[in-house]
C-alpha cells in the first residue's frame, strides 16, 4: 500500500467516525484529501476499493439508502468501531501474556499479535513475562492450516484432495468442515463429507495440495452439541481387543518394553521371558522388529508373522 | 509487518499514543515490531491527516522532540478497532487450552484464566466465540511424574530422573536442574540443566519412569540458556548425518512423525524421505520397524547395518520354527 493511499485511508476512517449524518461519496469526495484530483469514474473506482479494503480490515462502514435520497450515505458508527472498555487485573495480564505467545505459525501468532497491540493500545496492560516457568507452543505447520481456519471461520465447504493412510491413493473430497483439532501434534479436520453423507475425520497431513473454498460462506450447520474432540479420538480407539503376548527378551535388553510388561521371568540360557498385553498386532510388530535380535516374538502367531515380515522386508 | 498492515497499525499506534502520552520512541518502536525510522515515519504520515477541512487546527499534532512522543486532536480515533474475529479467536482458543491443562493450575490461576475468557468474549462478540470452540487443541492426560517435577520448579531443587529414551530403548539416571516447563502440540516436557549431558535438555514427562526430589539446590549454570522451542522441541543438527529413505505409502508416516529436510514424491504414493539425526541406532531401528515399507537408499553403512541387524534376528526366528 502506498504512503499516499494509507494517508486517504486513514482520512476517510477519521472522516466517516466524526460526521453524524451519514455523507454522500460526493461529500466524501471533497472532504477526503486524495479524492479530488481524479475523474468521476477514477473516482468511484477508487472509493469502491477503498471501502472494500477498510471491510477487510474490520472497519465497519454502515451505508444509508434513505427514499428520498438519490445517492447513498456512508458512516462509521463509533459503537460498532470501537474495541469495546476492558480493563485487566495483574493476574489476568499474566495469563493473556501466555496465551498470545502460544501459536508457532505465521497466520495465527501474526493474529494473537495483532489483538495484543490493539488491547495494549485500548490501555490494558499486557504482560508477556510472568510466568516465566511455563512455555506453551502449538505448532500448525500443515500448509492446509490456514485455509483451513478459514473455511471453519467462515461456515464455508471446502475441496481437497486426499491420500488414504493405507494404499496412498489420491481421492478428492468435499467437505463441510466442523472444526479442526490437535492431537499429540497432529491437526484433525472434522467435519460433513458430502460424498459419504456422514461425518469424517481427515488427517491434516494427508491433504496432497490446496484446500479450495467452494459455495458461499455461511452455509455450514456445525450440528449442536458435536464433540469434535470425542470424532477424532474414536479413531484411535476404533479398539480391537487387548490381548497378551509372550516374548523372549535378551538378558540385560530392551528396558523400555521390560517397564511396560505384566511380568518378566528370568530364563537360563540369558534370555528372559516377558508377558506383554497388546491390541494391534502391526504396532507391536513395528516395534518388536526395531528392537532387533534382541527380543522375539513367541505368540501369538499373527504378532510373530508381521515381525517376520517386517524383517525380511528390511532385508531386502 | 508488511506495508499492507500499515493502517491497522496506525489505528492502534495512535490510541497507543494517546494512552501512554509521554512514551519514547524507542520503547513504542519496540512495542509494534518496528525500528525506530520506520516509528518516525509512522508518526509522519499521522501529522498529516485529520478532520475533513485539513486547516492546521483540524489535523492530528503530535511531536517527538527529545525523544517522548506527545500526541493531541486525534480525538476520532482515540479507541483502537474492534479485535477482529480471527485475532480474538487466535486468543481465545490459545485460552481455552490452557484451561485443559493440568500443568496450569500448578503455576497459574484458574479463576484468573477464567475471567480474562469472559471479558474477551465479552469484547470480541458472538463470532469469535463460536469460532474458538470449533479449534480445539488436545492435552495429554497429566504424566505421573508432574507433581514431583512442579515441586522441584517451586523449591528449585535437584531432580534425579530415571528416564526412557525410546530412540535407544534404555533407561537412564539423570541428574537435572530443573528450568520450567515447555508445553509444546499438547505433550508436557521438563526443561533443565542435564548434568550428564551437561547441556540444556528437554525431558517427556510421561518418558519419567521415576522422580526423586534431591536434597540438593538446584544450581543451572549461569550461562545456561533456554532453549527456543519456537521451531518445534526436535530439532537435528546440521551437522548430524544425512539419510535418505525411500518409503511405500504404508512407511508415510514417517514424514507426519519426524522433520525431515526433503520430501520427494515419487508417484504411487511413494515418497524419497531425507532426514537428520545423530544416532546411527536410532536409524536402525526406524528401517528395521518400516520393515517391507521402507528401504534405506544412503548411506550404505547404514542400509548394510540394518541388513544385519534383520538377519541375525530373522536367524532366531527360523531356529525356532526350525
Amino acid at each position: 500500500m502506498s504512503r499516499r493511499k494509507t494517508e486517504r485511508l486513514l482520512n476517510l476512517v477519521i472522516c466517516l467516525l466524526s460526521t453524524r449524518r451519514p455523507l454522500s461519496a460526493e461529500q466524501i469526495r471533497h472532504a477526503v484529501p486524495g479524492y479530488d484530483r481524479d475523474g468521476d469514474e477514477a473516482f468511484q473506482r477508487m472509493f469502491e476499493r477503498d471501502k472494500n479494503e477498510l471491510r477487510e480490515i474490520g472497519v465497519p462502514i454502515e451505508v444509508h439508502k434513505d427514499p428520498w435520497e438519490d445517492e447513498p450515505g456512508y458512516r462509521i458508527v463509533r459503537q460498532s468501531y470501537e474495541l469495546p472498555e476492558i480493563t485487566l487485573e495483574a493476574d489476568e495480564a499474566a495469563v493473556l501474556g501466555l496465551a498470545a505467545q502460544v501459536w508457532q505459525r505465521a497466520s495465527l501468532a501474526e493474529a494473537a499479535g495483532g489483538a495484543l497491540l490493539k488491547l495494549r493500545a485500548g490501555g490494558v496492560e499486557t504482560d508477556e513475562s510472568a510466568i516465566g516457568a511455563l512455555e506453551l507452543r502449538v505448532d500448525t505447520r500443515d500448509p492446509s492450516f490456514p485455509a483451513l481456519w478459514e473455511a471453519v471461520r467462515d461456515r464455508r465447504a471446502v475441496r481437497f484432495d486426499y491420500r488414504t493412510a493405507g494404499s496412498g491413493t489420491v481421492r478428492t473430497r468435499t467437505l463441510e468442515p466442523w472444526g479442526v483439532v490437535s492431537r499429540r501434534g497432529r491437526w484433525y479436520v472434522v467435519g460433513h463429507d458430502r460424498d459419504r453423507g456422514e461425518s469424517r475425520v481427515f488427517r491434516l497431513s494427508r491433504i496432497a495440495g490446496p484446500v479450495s473454498p467452494i459455495g458461499r460462506p455461511g452455509v455450514v450447520e456445525v450440528p449442536e452439541a458435536v464433540d469434535l474432540r470425542a470424532l477424532v479420538g474414536y479413531r484411535d480407539d476404533l479398539a480391537l481387543p487387548e490381548r497378551p503376548a509372550l516374548l523372549r527378551v535378551r538378558a540385560g535388553t530392551c528396558e523400555g518394553l521390560r517397564q511396560l510388561a505384566q511380568a518378566v521371568r528370568p530364563g537360563a540360557d540369558g534370555w528372559d521371558e516377558v508377558e506383554l498385553v497388546f491390541a494391534d498386532p502391526e504396532r507391536l510388530a513395528g516395534w518388536i522388529a526395531s528392537l532387533g535380535a534382541d527380543v522375539e516374538v513367541v505368540e501369538p502367531s499373527d504378532a510373530r508373522d508381521s515381525v517376520i515380515r517386517r524383517l525380511k522386508g528390511a532385508l531386502a | 509487518m508488511s506495508t499492507a498492515d500499515r493502517l491497522p497499525r496506525l489505528l492502534a499506534l495512535v490510541p497507543y499514543l494517546m494512552s501512554h502520552q509521554g512514551a519514547t520512541v524507542p520503547e513504542v518502536a519496540k512495542i509494534f515490531g518496528l525500528s525506530e525510522k520506520q516509528l518516525i515515519d509512522d508518526l509522519q504520515l499521522v501529522w498529516m491527516c485529520g478532520l475533513p477541512g485539513h486547516t492546521p487546527g483540524d489535523l492530528i499534532d503530535v511531536s517527538w522532540d527529545g525523544g517522548e512522543i506527545l500526541i493531541d486532536n486525534a480525538e476520532t480515533i482515540a479507541r483502537p478497532l474492534r479485535l477482529a474475529t480471527d485475532e480474538a479467536s487466535a486468543l481465545l482458543v490459545a485460552l481455552r487450552m490452557l484451561q485443559e491443562f493440568p500443568e496450569f493450575a500448578e503455576v497459574g490461576d484458574r479463576d484468573a484464566l477464567a475471567r480474562v475468557i469472559a471479558k474477551l468474549e465479552r469484547a470480541a462478540g458472538e463470532g469469535a466465540a463460536a469460532v474458538s470452540s470449533q479449534v480445539a487443541v488436545e492435552m495429554d492426560a497429566a504424566p505421573g511424574a508432574l507433581a514431583a517435577v512442579n515441586e522441584g520448579l517451586r523449591t528449585r531443587r535437584r531432580l534425579s530422573l530415571t528416564y526412557y529414551v525410546p530412540g535407544r530403548d534404555e533407561v537412564t539416571p539423570r541428574d537435572v536442574d530443573p528450568m520450567r516447563l515447555v508445553v509444546a502440540d499438547g505433550r508436557s516436557y521438563l526443561e533443565g540443566w542435564c548434568y550428564r549431558a551437561e547441556a540444556v535438555r528437554l525431558f517427556r514427562l510421561d518418558r519419567m519412569l521415576d522422580v526423586r526430589i534431591l536434597d540438593v539446590a538446584a544450581e543451572p549454570p549461569e550461562d545456561a540458556e533456554p532453549l527456543d522451542v519456537a521451531q518445534g522441541v526436535f530439532r537435528p543438527s546440521p551437522t548430524d548425518e544425512l539419510v535418505e529413505l525411500e518409503v511405500t505409502p504404508a512407511g508415510r508416516w514417517v514424514t507426519e512423525y519426524y522433520p525431515c529436510e526433503e520430501v520427494v514424491e515419487l508417484g504411487d504414493g511413494r515418497m524419497r524421505v531425507s532426514l537428520r539425526a545423530r544416532d546411527q541406532g536410532w536409524l536402525v531401528r526406524l528401517a528395521l520397524r518400516l520393515g517391507d515399507t521402507g528401504r534405506v537408499v544412503s548411506p550404505p553403512s547404514l542400509a548394510g547395518a540394518v541388513r544385519e541387524q534383520a538377519s541375525e534376528a530373522l536367524a532366531r526366528y527360523e531356529e525356532c520354527t526350525g
